[in-house]
């Protein structure tokens, strides 16, 4: 950057606060990580919208081409990838683990947050806690356990051990803490509403917003689970990515294809994103700032 | 709420427990003792249930297959001859001793340091600079969060090919600058580096809006102040901004070590295996794990490498934890 305009800067600091004032070079760099943000996932649409061969063009193709429909049909019907199957099956695990994450997490961490009971710190260290597990560990005796329930190829395999998560259940309870007035919850009681119904019919609707952010943030988890839907469902049952993955495991890997399969395993998550984005993004600082 | 009371007084004359007592019907002691005790009851036993189903399934889907995890791992355990013998602490003695170990153990924390340094060093200065008033702010958030949403195999498959040795664009474009093309797979700095990108690539915006959160809880005079007192940007960066937020890069750092000694995905797909390459040059620890868990069929031995993963994360946790309490007091 010029001298000019650091000097020109340095000169206005005080009168504007400071150098809390953004100049030139901020925006260029800005621009730049958000270019380098993005371009991976518009080099995927080029692809997918081009024939195979578009992937070793040089100069490389920079502007989407006319082949997406043929991809499109070519992907859904790849006999490896069983790829509608997969969008479906990804769809049904991402929508039960959501909506199960937000309702038992919501109890938990409204009990965690403003019912009095014994033991109750004791629980809120242990949900804290066992967040650091990582679930890695635990993946020789899942499948063990799998197999004895006979579930392996089955979706309750990935759907039951994730209907509920530490993570869930610690940002409920501090969105519960100052989220949702005691003298609610009081007043409810003295209206003679027995805990459950009060916890749906006052607590609930206060939560409604973390609620939100939660769902999102589970969807887009379970949409995107890769290590263990693999492990446990395999290509005959498959989920999005594990699709994917399939389509990366011929021998003549088809570009166009695998560039198409993810394609369109981020779209809806795009989608989601561009019209929640900003609640997205709200709740992620906002855990931040709690956690 | 007042005014529902007000409204319900008139027509609910013996229903609710609190004016069980005054009203006249049958046995008015009874049925106020009754629903006084179903209260004290619903008061006393809600709060665990409502937290039973995640202790349940915790329990079951967690801390079960954890403990059953060491369990297995002090025996010789195939998939299909199932239990054999009891081996004590054999499984890791022979991982003491094997060089595909130490050799994953050195690639995860290689690509750990390659990736993790740089992306949160870039996070804390994009933060700093979302965080002075700056025009289209939301688009900038939205445009650095996006990689979030991609999924790693959707991920791993795009970098992968930008990566390519022969017609990736990465190396085109080294090569358009005179410079001579990476076999990304085959040197094994280059597969770190290469991994190291998607995972900065996937995770720099998260670690952003979490600093950036942090950093818009420091009071703004401070920074005028200093500002006042002729501080430069540098200098407030360094002297304010990087300590105030030290709790908050403290909690990023143990959440991407729980991540990272964990890597996986990544280097599967950029592989198409468990391998890591050719000669193991970025196969890490889990990956390592799950070749002689899914591949060998040997669970003992699997376990016990999961086992010192954890360990592994236990250990820099407690690092980073005690670090931040000498931090504290030093204040």
């Amino acid at each position: 950057m010029s001298a000019r305009t650091r000097t020109a800067r340095r000169r206005a600091a005080p009168a504007t606060g400071g150098a809390r004032q953004a100049g030139p070079v901020t925006y260029v760099a800005l621009s730049l990580t958000v270019l380098l943000s993005v371009f991976p996932l518009y080099w995927m649409v080029v692809i997918a919208t081009r024939g195979n061969a578009a992937i070793a063009q040089r100069p490389p193709a920079v502007l989407p081409g006319t082949n997406f429909a043929d991809n499109l049909s070519e992907t859904l019907q790849n006999p490896q990838a069983n790829f509608a199957l997969g969008l479906l099956n990804s769809a049904i695990v991402a929508s039960i683990t959501a909506v199960s994450v937000v309702l038992f997490c919501s109890l938990a961490g409204f009990a965690l947050a403003k019912l009095q009971f014994t033991g109750r710190n004791v629980i809120t260290l242990g949900v804290v806690l066992t967040m650091m597990v990582p679930v890695q560990l635990a993946v020789i005796p899942m499948l063990i356990m799998m197999d004895t329930l006979d579930w392996r190829g089955q979706l309750q395999a990935v759907i039951v051990p994730f209907m509920v998560t530490g993570f869930g259940v610690f940002m409920m309870r501090q969105y519960a803490l100052q989220g949702v007035p005691t003298e609610l919850i009081e007043s409810a009681r003295v209206d003679g509403c027995s805990m459950t119904r009060t916890f749906f019919s006052v607590v609930l609707p206060a939560l409604r917003p973390a609620m939100a952010v939660l769902g999102l943030l589970t969807f887009m988890q379970n949409w995107n689970e890769f290590i263990w839907p693999i492990a446990v469902l395999g290509p005959d049952n498959p989920t999005v990515q594990v699709s994917i993955n399939q389509l990366n495991q011929g021998y003549v890997s088809d570009f166009s294809l695998m560039f198409t399969g993810a394609t369109l395993a981020t779209a809806p998550l795009l989608l989601v994103f561009v019209v929640f984005g900003r609640h997205l993004i709200g709740g992620i600082m906002e855990g931040a700032i709690k956690g | 709420m007042r005014v529902r009371n007000r409204g319900a007084a008139p027509d609910d004359g013996n229903a609710p427990p609190a004016r069980g007592a005054s009203a006249p019907p049958p046995d008015p002691d009874r049925a106020a003792r009754r629903s006084r005790l179903w209260s004290q009851l619903d008061l006393k036993l809600s709060p665990y249930l409502f937290v039973s189903p995640y202790f349940l399934l915790f329990g079951v889907f967690g801390l079960f297959p954890v403990l059953f995890t060491f369990w297995i791992s002090l025996h010789d355990w195939g998939l299909l001859a199932g239990k054999q013998e009891f081996v004590g602490l054999d499984n890791y003695a022979f991982l003491l001793g094997d060089e595909k170990f130490w050799n994953a153990l050195a690639n995860t924390l290689g690509i750990f340091f390659l990736a993790i340094v740089p992306q949160l060093m870039l996070a804390l200065l994009l933060a700093d600079t979302l965080n002075r008033s700056i025009r289209l702010r939301g688009f900038f958030r939205v445009g650095i969060i996006i990689p979030y949403v991609t999924s790693i195999a959707a991920m791993a498959i795009i970098f992968g090919q930008l990566f390519g040795r022969e017609f990736g664009l990465i190396n085109y474009g080294l090569e358009t600058l005179g410079m001579g093309g990476i076999d990304w797979q085959n040197n094994r700095l280059a597969s770190w580096t290469a991994i190291a990108v998607m995972i900065d690539w996937r995770w720099l915006g998260f670690n952003t809006l979490i600093y950036l959160a942090a950093m818009q809880a420091i009071p703004r005079d401070m920074f005028e102040a200093a500002a006042i007192d002729g501080a430069s940007r540098l200098r407030q960066f360094f002297q304010i901004t990087v300590p105030m937020v030290r709790p908050t890069i403290m909690f990023t750092v143990i959440i991407s070590t729980i991540g990272q000694m964990q890597l996986f995905t990544e280097p599967v797909i950029f592989g198409q295996g468990y391998g890591g390459g050719t000669q193991g040059q970025f196969q890490t620890v889990a990956m390592l794990m799950f070749e002689e868990a899914m591949g060998a069929q040997n669970f003992g031995y699997g376990s016990a490498i999961a086992w010192v993963i954890f360990l592994l994360i236990v250990v820099f946790a407690l690092v980073n934890v005690l670090s931040v309490g000498r931090i504290r007091s030093a204040n």
